[in-house]
């Protein structure tokens, strides 16, 4: 079991090198479920909740949100997902990164946008999804649910609902799935 | 060979392996997405100069270049050149020198000159150049959007994407392309993709429209036609390039067509799943018959809609991350 997840890391990014594991799926489970009944809090209905999930590692999360939230409310909730490779502000600077799909069938004007990703590190990403849902209309509200917040952010975003606080260095990496989430490094290219 | 375009030029397809032509089709998904938006338009080339420089007519080309550049945020210069000082002797270097002057990141280009695209790319080596036809040499963009047309079509009838099956549907494809292969940069362009991506291709023409130096070329010649039309899973029709001379040739028009035009009776041979695809523009009547072009098998309407998405991506690839002379 233990060597299955230390697969499961490091599949998603090979040049990831496993340390330890924080926690375990049951945790991750947990973890969503309590978000699901804090997201549910903070909104007027779920009927107007669009969660969007930012490519690559949100989505898996996104969608297992969307299914709680549709567990615990019995209703629907729509969910989407979201690549930010063309709104990145360092494509002038990196080579072009290759873009993940997107799927948003809705307007989301009037909609509380609950945008969700893996793990929240300098708030980059999140900037560019921000730039990148205006182009879908005016939302009521954005909240930012994320896995794991693991600090040193470089823009002025914060979360709504967190599944874990982790402070880390920034020399360590951290791997956050349905399957677990594990702290290390990340090998030299 | 090179394994991706990132921050390089697209001079022609015969330089990219099977990876870099598959990141781009890749990537040109994401931007069928982007043009099915209200918005259809991305920051992607914030800040960036695309000129447009075309030395020969186009419509579709030019046209979807221009939307491209215009839907990635680029700023486009766009050069007429009938009303330009190269009426008045400007040679192609100076020209170049002048538009670079004014700060631009990419050139798209197309000449009548095989070969004219490498030139300038190497008058001005700090910008990227796109090659949207250079002679009867290239015409990358355009074998790329075949390519893709293809891959979205069979991938659709499969109920999937194109980029969850991958290109493995190019393996064993058997691709017939007809019509004036000599004159034609399309052929070119689209055997290389073709051929790189595992396809099978076999080429059908009068012996006077086949090229030089065929042997040299991947792909195998057909002497039946009618027989090839059964065999093929895509039929590529090519438009008989009057303005190349291709018109002397053949002895007539009418004999091209007879002998190797999809006419409404040939095109019965196909079989029933066969695609049909001409990169325009075309000549009704000449290599296609009007009502063969307007069937259901025909994706000629496809092409054209596919190649904004393409351009985008070939445009997002070569140009981001690039360090060129718009910042100066």
């Amino acid at each position: 079991m233990e060597e299955r997840s230390r697969r499961d890391a490091t599949s998603r990014d090979p040049t990831f090198i496993p340390r330890s594991q924080l926690l375990s799926s049951d945790d991750v489970a947990r973890a969503v479920r309590r978000m699901a009944h804090e997201v549910i809090e903070h909104t007027r209905s779920v009927d107007e909740l669009v969660v969007v999930g930012l490519q690559t590692g949100g989505v898996a999360f996104a969608t297992r949100l969307a299914e709680v939230l549709g567990e615990i409310t019995g209703r629907e909730v729509r969910c989407g997902q979201l690549d930010v490779a063309f709104y990145r502000d360092d494509l002038a600077r990196n080579p072009a990164p290759t873009p993940a799909s997107t799927v948003i069938d809705h307007d989301l004007t009037d909609q509380t946008v609950v945008l969700v990703d893996d793990v929240l590190f300098t708030g980059r990403t999140v900037r560019a999804a921000l730039n990148a849902l205006t182009d879908w209309g005016r939302p009521r509200a954005v909240q930012l649910a994320v896995m794991v917040d693991r600090g040193h952010r470089e823009l002025p975003i914060r979360p709504d609902f967190v599944g874990k606080n982790l402070p880390t260095s920034l020399d360590e990496a951290i791997v956050a799935t349905l399957d677990g989430v594990w702290i290390g490094t990340k090998s030299a290219p | 060979m090179t394994s991706s375009i990132r921050g390089e030029n697209l001079l022609s397809l015969n330089d990219l392996d099977r990876d870099a032509i598959v990141e781009v089709l890749d990537t040109a998904e994401a931007f069928v997405e982007v043009n099915r938006r209200t918005i259809k338009k991305v920051p992607a080339l914030k800040g960036r100069v695309v000129a447009s420089l075309f030395f020969e007519e186009s419509t579709r080309t030019r046209l979807s270049f221009e939307t491209a550049a215009k839907r990635l945020s680029a700023d486009v210069l766009s050069l007429a050149v009938a009303s330009s000082s190269m009426k008045k002797g400007e040679s192609l270097r100076d020209t170049i020198a002048t538009v670079d002057a004014l700060g631009i990141d990419a050139v798209v280009m197309r000449h009548q000159s095989s070969g004219a695209a490498l030139q300038v790319s190497r008058y001005v080596p700090h910008v990227r150049v796109i090659n949207a036809g250079d002679g009867l040499h290239q015409h990358p963009t355009q074998g790329l959007l075949d390519a893709f047309t293809v891959r979205q079509v069979l991938a659709e009838r499969r109920g999937a994407a194109g980029v969850e099956t991958g290109s493995e549907l190019f393996e064993g494809l058997r691709v017939l392309i007809v019509g004036d292969i000599r004159h034609s940069r399309v052929a070119r362009s689209d055997i290389a993709a073709y051929v790189a991506l595992g396809a099978e291709v076999r080429v059908a023409a009068p012996g006077t429209l086949l090229p030089e130096f065929l042997a040299d070329w991947p792909v195998g010649v057909v002497d039946d036609f009618d027989e090839a039309l059964e065999w093929a899973d895509v039929v590529a029709l090519l438009r008989l390039q009057r303005e190349r001379g291709s018109g002397s040739f053949v002895p007539s028009l009418g004999e091209f067509t007879t002998s190797f035009g999809l006419t409404v009776e040939r095109a019965r041979r196909l079989r029933t799943d066969a695609l049909i695809m001409h990169p325009g523009p075309m000549n009704r009547g000449v290599e296609i018959d009007s009502l063969v072009a307007d069937s259901a098998a025909a994706v000629i309407t496809r092409q054209v809609q596919n190649g904004v998405p393409i351009r985008m991506a070939v445009l997002y690839l070569c140009v981001a991350g690039s360090h060129g002379g718009g910042s100066q």
